[in-house]
């Protein structure tokens, strides 16, 4: 079923077996694999907080976790990468491929997505933020990001988050609409995001968090 | 779900400051420095110790030296720069020593994410000699800092704890425990040991020798250097890697069936351990970022077997998982794990060509960090640009007026420096005369801008600097300083202001302006810099990132009135857009500065209601 809130790939047409992914993981990381989420975006998107949930989800289901933040110039619209890894035990606290990209920025998705496995998937907010460059130089903001990623991989799911935020009237809860779209892959129960949730949003902002948390979650199924 | 209990997901930066809350620290000072700054910002919510945001690293380095004669176990923090700054107590502290315990910890930037240069801190710890610990998570991190106040007070000495961005901004878990309150000395006067005249230095240049060869031992005999035999070494038991910090976590992912010695006390190089872990092996790797420090050191103890490093790794930037597998094939994929395996180990050239992986060239359009939508400084760099000026930068968002379109800074060194560079340029070329301008930051005004302005005034120059007084610390995140009035415990203090401290210097041309006005703003800076003595412009208007007043106004493009000149897009505000062939300013982003009203010519730039 094709909700009009996602453009995705070919193979979404044929329905992403979500069981089978929690299946695979949980049996990977039970065998001793990290699982490694990269975070892009822009300066300013919320990319912080929104590894937080992440992470802190991953660690409420007994998991070791490690995060990679980018402080300072974050704030300054520029291009901004983080990462959560999970596992039995994580060693290095910056992915090198990843098995899932979280993009809150078409651009930006398809600056990293060099970072993306084989087999990853990767998860896309339906936002474009034109870099200051692109009115001062010769270079133009691409038209289509969409065909190019799909040269590059089948695996990805473009999500209309910031539009259904605002149907939610919080545009600043697209992020979790996009963590609840990557917890149908991914081997954490629901009450741990749940938990990560409440704990972790401004207190003011849990109820509509939680809202946009199973609005990503169904999006897809 | 489990019960978390005492484990937290911290980040270096606030594993130390919990590290300090622990190890019952008294006092703590800083200045602020990406990726150190947030290790002050958590230790300020600990009622128990005392904090503060020093004016610049020396005095927070000075205050410390202070503070440990005066009994109390003392933090100092700073970013690698920083220490640049503070090197001058620093070096001769190691000659003192200490009465409270007390820990530098000093956060280097390899891949300078938000720095001026990557310089490699460790050096100064070979330098001083003073000990130097460097933890590779988070967990260390705040252990680490119970162990360097031990060490300090067992060798009376300073200890440094050394981090990376990836130690200080990275999260890990950490078990964290309650406060140990330390038994507070007490000040006694000893002039032989804090009085540093060059009879007394000499005596305790000797006590400094003899204490490096005792930290050397403990350095051999401590715990904190671990030797890490993975279960299975049949297959790489001949070579064996040494790394610290990060290097250690990228090491233990890619190789797993390798010998690892982990050192933690970096500096003195346990020798001894180092010996014994190389023994049987045939090839030690030494794995670590920036320079060669400990592959240079463990070189010097002539081993007897091959020990490779930097010829294959690349001497700047971070390392990363990448280039560790990459290694990691190179070394047992090919000809060099087997000729060492057959003892051969002089055959074949074992020098990779080109392993050094190149950033993509990227077709991909850049986005750099930039000013913010109704950033204060943008309106001044404008109009820099404007009237063609040589405009001497400083450290802090305005550099960022560098990138186009503002394009307008000729230059940026460190701290404090571009007041002093202008006076320079002024004097070597005359024909600058009235074209050269100085800006710098409130912050970095006090940090290190009061000397050479006063050193401006005694030399006679001519110029003009332009002090951006935005109300806050902004690029590393909006700390208070000297001119807000606050101090970092939330106490009210009184406002420094930067046209007294100007006048009081005998600089008789000084303004106040606010950028906002932009037709005043020009105006000003055309005059001041007509005129023959030094001049000093106090543009100010607060950081837009302080606080978002909503506004009932809208700032619009009336298309019927717009020309298509394209000229308020030379303006650089992220929140002016051209999409589809029109010019549109982005309501989300706009914060109702309205300079660009008087950037447009036609008058196409108007305010409505909302």
């Amino acid at each position: 079923m094709k909700d009009n809130n996602i453009s995705c790939n070919k193979s979404c047409g044929k329905k992403v077996d979500f069981e089978y992914h929690q299946r695979k993981w949980r049996k990977l990381i039970d065998d001793g694999s990290v699982l490694s989420v990269l975070l892009a975006g822009v300066g300013g998107q919320g990319i912080l907080l929104t590894s937080k949930v992440l992470s802190e989800a991953a660690m409420l289901d007994g998991l070791d976790v490690k995060v990679s933040e980018v402080h300072g110039m974050a704030q300054r619209g520029g291009s901004v990468v983080g990462s959560v890894r999970m596992g039995k035990r994580v060693y290095s606290p910056v992915a090198g491929k990843a098995d899932f990209i979280i993009s809150l920025e078409k651009l930006e998705a398809l600056r990293y997505i060099n970072k993306l496995k084989e087999d990853g998937f990767i998860i896309l907010s339906d936002v474009e933020i034109y870099p200051i460059s692109v009115y001062s130089g010769d270079i133009s903001y691409p038209e289509d990001i969409n065909p190019e990623i799909e040269s590059i991989t089948f695996n990805y799911i473009v999500v209309k988050a910031v539009e259904i935020a605002k149907r939610l009237n919080e545009a600043r809860a697209a992020n979790t609409i996009l963590l609840g779209c990557l917890s149908n892959f991914i081997p954490i129960s629901y009450k741990c995001w749940i938990e990560s949730i409440k704990k972790n949003v401004p207190h003011d902002a849990v109820d509509v968090n939680l809202k946009a948390f199973e609005e990503g979650k169904r999006i897809i199924n | 779900m489990v019960n978390l209990k005492n484990l937290k997901l911290l980040t270096g930066n606030e594993a130390i400051a919990q590290g300090a809350y622990e190890a019952g620290v008294k006092i703590a000072a800083a200045y602020p420095g990406t990726p150190s700054t947030e290790i002050l910002e958590n230790i300020s919510k600990y009622k128990e110790i005392y904090c503060q945001w020093s004016v610049n690293e020396k005095v927070a380095m000075e205050f410390a030296s202070g503070s440990s004669i005066a009994g109390a176990r003392t933090l100092v923090a700073m970013k690698h720069v920083g220490l640049n700054v503070a090197a001058d107590p620093f070096m001769t502290l190691s000659y003192t020593g200490i009465n409270g315990g007390l820990v530098i910890v000093f956060a280097d930037d390899p891949g300078m994410h938000s720095s001026q240069n990557e310089q490699d801190n460790r050096y100064y710890s070979k330098f001083s000699k003073i000990p130097m610990l460097e933890p590779s998570d988070s967990q260390e991190a705040k252990d680490f800092v119970k162990e360097a106040l031990n060490m300090s007070e067992k060798f009376d000495t300073p200890v440094i704890i050394r981090t990376t961005t990836r130690i200080s901004h990275s999260r890990s878990m950490v078990r964290v425990g309650e406060r140990c309150n330390s038994k507070s000395g007490s000040y006694k006067k000893n002039c032989q040991k804090y009085v540093m005249i060059p009879a007394y230095g000499m005596q305790r240049h000797r006590v400094l020798l003899e204490r490096w060869e005792k930290l050397t031992k403990f350095s051999e005999n401590s715990e904190l250097n671990k030797t890490y035999n993975p279960p299975d070494i049949s297959l790489d038991g001949n070579v064996g890697i040494i790394t610290s910090g990060i290097s250690y976590q990228y090491v233990r992912e890619v190789f797993t069936n390798t010998p690892i010695l982990k050192l933690s006390i970096t500096s003195p190089v346990a020798k001894r351990t180092v010996k014994e872990f190389a023994k049987g092996k045939k090839l030690l790797i030494i794995i670590e970022e920036l320079e060669p420090f400990l592959e240079e050191q463990i070189k010097e103890a002539n081993l007897g077997i091959k020990i490779i490093g930097k010829e294959y790794f690349p001497q700047f930037g971070e390392l990363s998982l990448e280039i560790l597998e990459d290694l990691y094939d190179e070394i047992f994929g090919t000809s060099l794990f087997k000729a060492i395996s057959s003892g051969n180990t002089n055959s074949g050239n074992i020098k990779p060509e080109g392993n050094v992986k190149a950033p993509d060239p990227g077709s991909i359009p850049q986005r750099p960090p930039v000013l913010c939508a109704g950033c204060p400084h943008r309106p001044v760099f404008y109009i820099l640009k404007k009237l063609k000026t040589v405009v001497m930068g400083d450290i802090g968002c305005y550099t960022l007026s560098v990138l186009p379109p503002l394009s307008s800074l000729d230059s940026c060194l460190c701290m404090g420096a571009g007041i002093g560079q202008a006076l320079g340029m002024e004097k070597a070329d005359p024909e600058l005369k009235g074209r050269i301008v100085s800006v710098i930051g409130d912050s970095t005004f006090f940090h290190s801008g009061i000397t050479p302005l006063i050193d401006s005034v005694y030399n006679k120059s001519s110029g003009l600097i332009i002090i951006l007084d935005n109300r806050t610390t902004a690029m590393t995140g909006r700390q208070v300083n000297p001119g807000i009035g606050k101090t970092l415990m939330g106490e009210t203090t009184f406002e420094e202001k930067p046209e007294v401290i100007a006048r009081a210097a005998g600089i008789k041309n000084v303004k106040v302006v606010n950028p906002y006005n932009l037709i005043f703003l020009e105006k000003t800076i055309k005059e001041e810099l007509g005129k023959q003595e030094l001049s000093v412009i106090v543009s100010r208007q607060k950081c837009v990132l302080l606080d978002r007043t909503k506004s009932s106004e809208r700032v619009y493009i009336d298309v019927v009135e717009c020309a298509e000149c394209g000229l308020c897009l030379k303006f650089g505000c992220p929140a002016i857009e051209y999409r589809n062939n029109e010019y549109t300013i982005n309501e989300l982003l706009c914060t109702n500065c309205k300079v660009c009203i008087d950037i447009c010519k036609k008058g196409a730039i108007k305010v409505g209601d909302k």
